[in-house]
């Protein structure tokens, strides 16, 4: 589904991402964990054609990103706030993203009504702009505004952050489901190796850049992050 | 402690996003202030000669006179512009810092602002020239002082004023009553202030007790911060409570009501574009200076189509200049969804279509100046929907200052939004109705003129898909330069 070649992003002589070959099939849920700096929303940035690249290219679907607009229908996303309408309700917010992907408002009614626990009860009639909203309750609104019109690509980034951990719960489920059930792909970044194998089929480690770790999810790939990760800390301590 | 708030103080003027251009702006920049300041020691200068020449023999006299509403436009002039000095405060709350000397600081940093400092390019040369034509020093200097002293109290009047709408729309209804009152001969404010100004002048000494109001002023403005110092208190956001709107009545637009319904929201909800609603409407009363034949150097007849421009598309500018910046705050959201960039720009066009109807509408009083003043007006208003909707969006798409929607403050007047670029943008969308208007004018009469102007208007209209398509592009090319500069809000 997402072919990635040859990418890299250099900012003044410095390569922030360099990924020469990377592959995710469609219907894979894929973790994407890191430092900072590791080049996880530069990536993710450059899959949304919101920076462009030095060198290479990422095809999505064998849409060429920087070249095509073709890919926007069936992909959607939530980076971060700059992607809510702050002076909108969340009603408002969900209803617009449902026009710009051709879905009417009984459409989206019925998507929310499927949230409604996600919600819990914080979002939905509040008589409040998403700009007067809590972090949390904002990202719940833009993390169910990316599943507005079914998408076959979701990037989540961080989506973990900022939730507390009823809705972390069940956003992991709704993850999943995503992934297994209806064949989307799902692509998410987190610091939180827990809920990274939790969620996905295959995690990759970015370390200043490039992919250092490319692991399919099984029972030990906890334990093996948290080594890689503490090993890290060792190692920087020693170059000290 | 004073060197580090000054040093960040410095940090944030040098690295805001607006002196991140060129040097060839930048001097240019500069080269406007400095003109900007030339004119404002002019007018000092020129205020004595002129007045007294023209009006009256005794240019303090009426300058006294005038004074209060001098005094109180300052007060409005500051309410919309003059930032409040708690901006930047929160990060400095939790750090080991006396919040007196923090509050000290935000409103001593208030002080040193340009909204003081301006008001000297036209007093000091005005007293300069008073003691030049004999009038003794210590009156002058106790008039000067006197009213620098009442500046500093606007200062620090604007401080309360600026957390409460409702104080402030009062105090410009005052100003608009007592105006109107005055004009209209019924009664006269001046009559009771011009003594108390005059009363610095003649008993300099006197003007002890304006440096004893700024300084009670400066206090009760520390207590007010002081007391209000918390996250819940001063320094808290209002919560507005939120009316949804489908605006069905919109949908008869079509694919374009999406983003139709959504500007209007935009303008509905946000300080900043409220702003330009207010300002608009200001500029529908623009033509008052040209049709009244009050300012001698505006009675040339092209000027009536500067007028009548200004008038109908106070909105179309203000507005049409920054699309898109209106939408930097979710910039990346509408660069990752599948937009429509025609539906985009159709609907601020529309936008821009009835405003420039209903400012014609409303400005049909001017037909009261006779009927060249409101064919002006309308015959601007099809240049402006013909032509400069176009050119103003075009314009835009080049302008990539972010707009803060929550911060009514730098509608106007701010470097940022107010840049040598919109500024050339400006000119060519005025001066070429002028010239088509004094080419007619002088070949027949004012009737070919305003039939040349407007058929230029409608002429326009061919070139929209044309003008929407160049639009589209530049946008696209422009996206990841304008993604950047949309990040820096400050």
């Amino acid at each position: 589904m997402i072919i990635t070649s040859n990418l890299s992003k250099t900012y003044s002589g410095n390569t922030v991402l360099k990924i020469d070959d990377l592959n995710i099939p469609k219907g894979q849920s894929f973790g994407l964990v890191g430092n900072n700096g590791a080049g996880k929303t530069t990536y993710f940035s450059l899959l949304l054609d919101l920076i462009q690249p030095t060198t290479g290219h990422i095809k999505n679907n064998n849409v060429l990103v920087h070249e095509s607009e073709d890919w926007k229908p069936f992909t959607s996303a939530f980076i971060d706030e700059t992607f809510l309408i702050g002076y909108l309700t969340p009603e408002e917010y969900f209803y617009f993203i449902g026009e710009l992907r051709g879905q009417n408002k009984a459409d989206i009614d019925a998507l929310l009504k499927q949230f409604e626990s996600f919600f819990h009860g914080e979002i939905l009639k509040q008589k409040k702009y998403l700009r007067d909203l809590s972090k949390g309750n904002q990202k719940k609104a833009g993390i169910v505004a990316a599943l507005i019109g079914n998408p076959e690509v979701i990037i989540l980034d961080e989506p973990f952050a900022n939730l507390d951990p009823t809705t972390q719960i069940r956003l992991k489920q709704i993850l999943k489901d995503l992934a297994e059930k209806q064949g989307v792909t799902v692509l998410v970044s987190s610091h939180d190796l827990m809920h990274v194998t939790d969620v996905c089929e295959r995690i990759v480690v970015l370390e200043k850049g490039d992919i250092v770790k490319d692991l399919e999810t099984n029972p030990a790939t906890l334990k093996e992050l948290e080594a890689h990760f503490a090993s890290n800390m060792v190692t920087s301590q020693e170059e000290e | 402690m004073i060197k580090h708030f000054l040093n960040l103080e410095w940090k944030a003027f040098t690295r805001s996003a607006s002196f991140q251009v060129n040097l060839a702006l930048k001097i240019l920049m500069i080269i406007g202030a400095f003109f900007m300041i030339l004119y404002a020691l002019g007018a000092g200068v020129f205020a004595y000669y002129g007045i007294e020449k023209f009006i009256d023999p005794e240019p303090l006299k009426i300058i006294n006179k005038f004074l209060i509403f001098y005094f109180i436009g300052d007060l409005v002039f500051r309410y919309f512009l003059q930032n409040m000095p708690i901006v930047n405060i929160k990060p400095l709350l939790y750090l080991p810092l006396k919040k007196n000397q923090v509050v000290k600081f935000g409103i001593n940093k208030t002080m040193i602002s340009f909204f003081n400092i301006w008001h000297a390019f036209f007093f000091i040369p005005f007293s300069i020239v008073l003691l030049k034509e004999g009038h003794s020093f210590i009156n002058v200097a106790g008039w000067h002082i006197a009213m620098l002293a009442l500046f500093y109290c606007n200062n620090f009047i604007n401080i309360f004023v600026n957390s409460k709408d409702t104080v402030f729309y009062s105090i410009l209804g005052i100003i608009v009553t007592l105006g109107a009152l005055l004009y209209f001969d019924i009664f006269d404010i001046t009559q009771f202030t011009a003594p108390i100004f005059s009363a610095f002048y003649n008993q300099p000494y006197l003007s002890i007790i304006p440096i004893i109001l700024a300084y009670i002023l400066y206090s009760m403005a520390f207590k007010y911060f002081r007391k209000n110092f918390y996250l819940d208190a001063g320094l808290a956001k209002k919560v507005e409570i939120a009316e949804t709107d489908n605006m069905t009545w919109l949908d008869r637009f079509g694919s374009v009501s999406t983003f139709l319904k959504n500007d209007i929201k935009l303008i509905k909800r946000n300080k900043r574009s409220k702003m330009t609603i207010f300002m608009s409407f200001l500029f529908i009363f623009y033509g008052l200076l040209f049709f009244t034949g009050s300012i001698e150097a505006y009675d040339g007849p092209f000027w009536r189509i500067f007028a009548g421009i200004f008038v109908s598309g106070g909105f179309l500018f203000s507005f049409g200049q920054f699309v898109p910046s209106w939408d930097s705050a979710y910039y990346p959201l509408l660069m990752s969804q599948n937009i429509r960039y025609k539906e985009y720009l159709e609907s601020k066009w529309y936008l821009m279509v009835i405003a420039t109807i209903f400012s014609t509408i409303i400005a049909s009083f001017y037909l009261y100046f006779g009927w060249q003043a409101y064919a002006a007006v309308v015959v601007g208003a099809i240049y402006n929907v013909g032509v400069n909707s176009h050119m103003v969006l075009w314009g835009g798409a080049y302008i990539k200052t972010p707009i803060d929607l929550s911060s009514a403050k730098k509608a106007f007047g701010d470097k940022k939004s107010f840049n040598l670029k919109t500024l050339l943008l400006t000119i060519p969308k005025l001066l070429l109705p002028m010239l088509i208007y004094t080419a007619g004018h002088f070949i027949q009469g004012e009737v070919l003129g305003f039939v040349l102007v407007a058929v230029s208007g409608l002429a326009g209209f061919l070139f929209k898909n044309k003008v929407f398509t160049i639009i589209e592009k530049i946008y696209k090319s422009e996206k990841y330069k304008t993604l950047v500069a949309y990040k820096q809000t400050n």
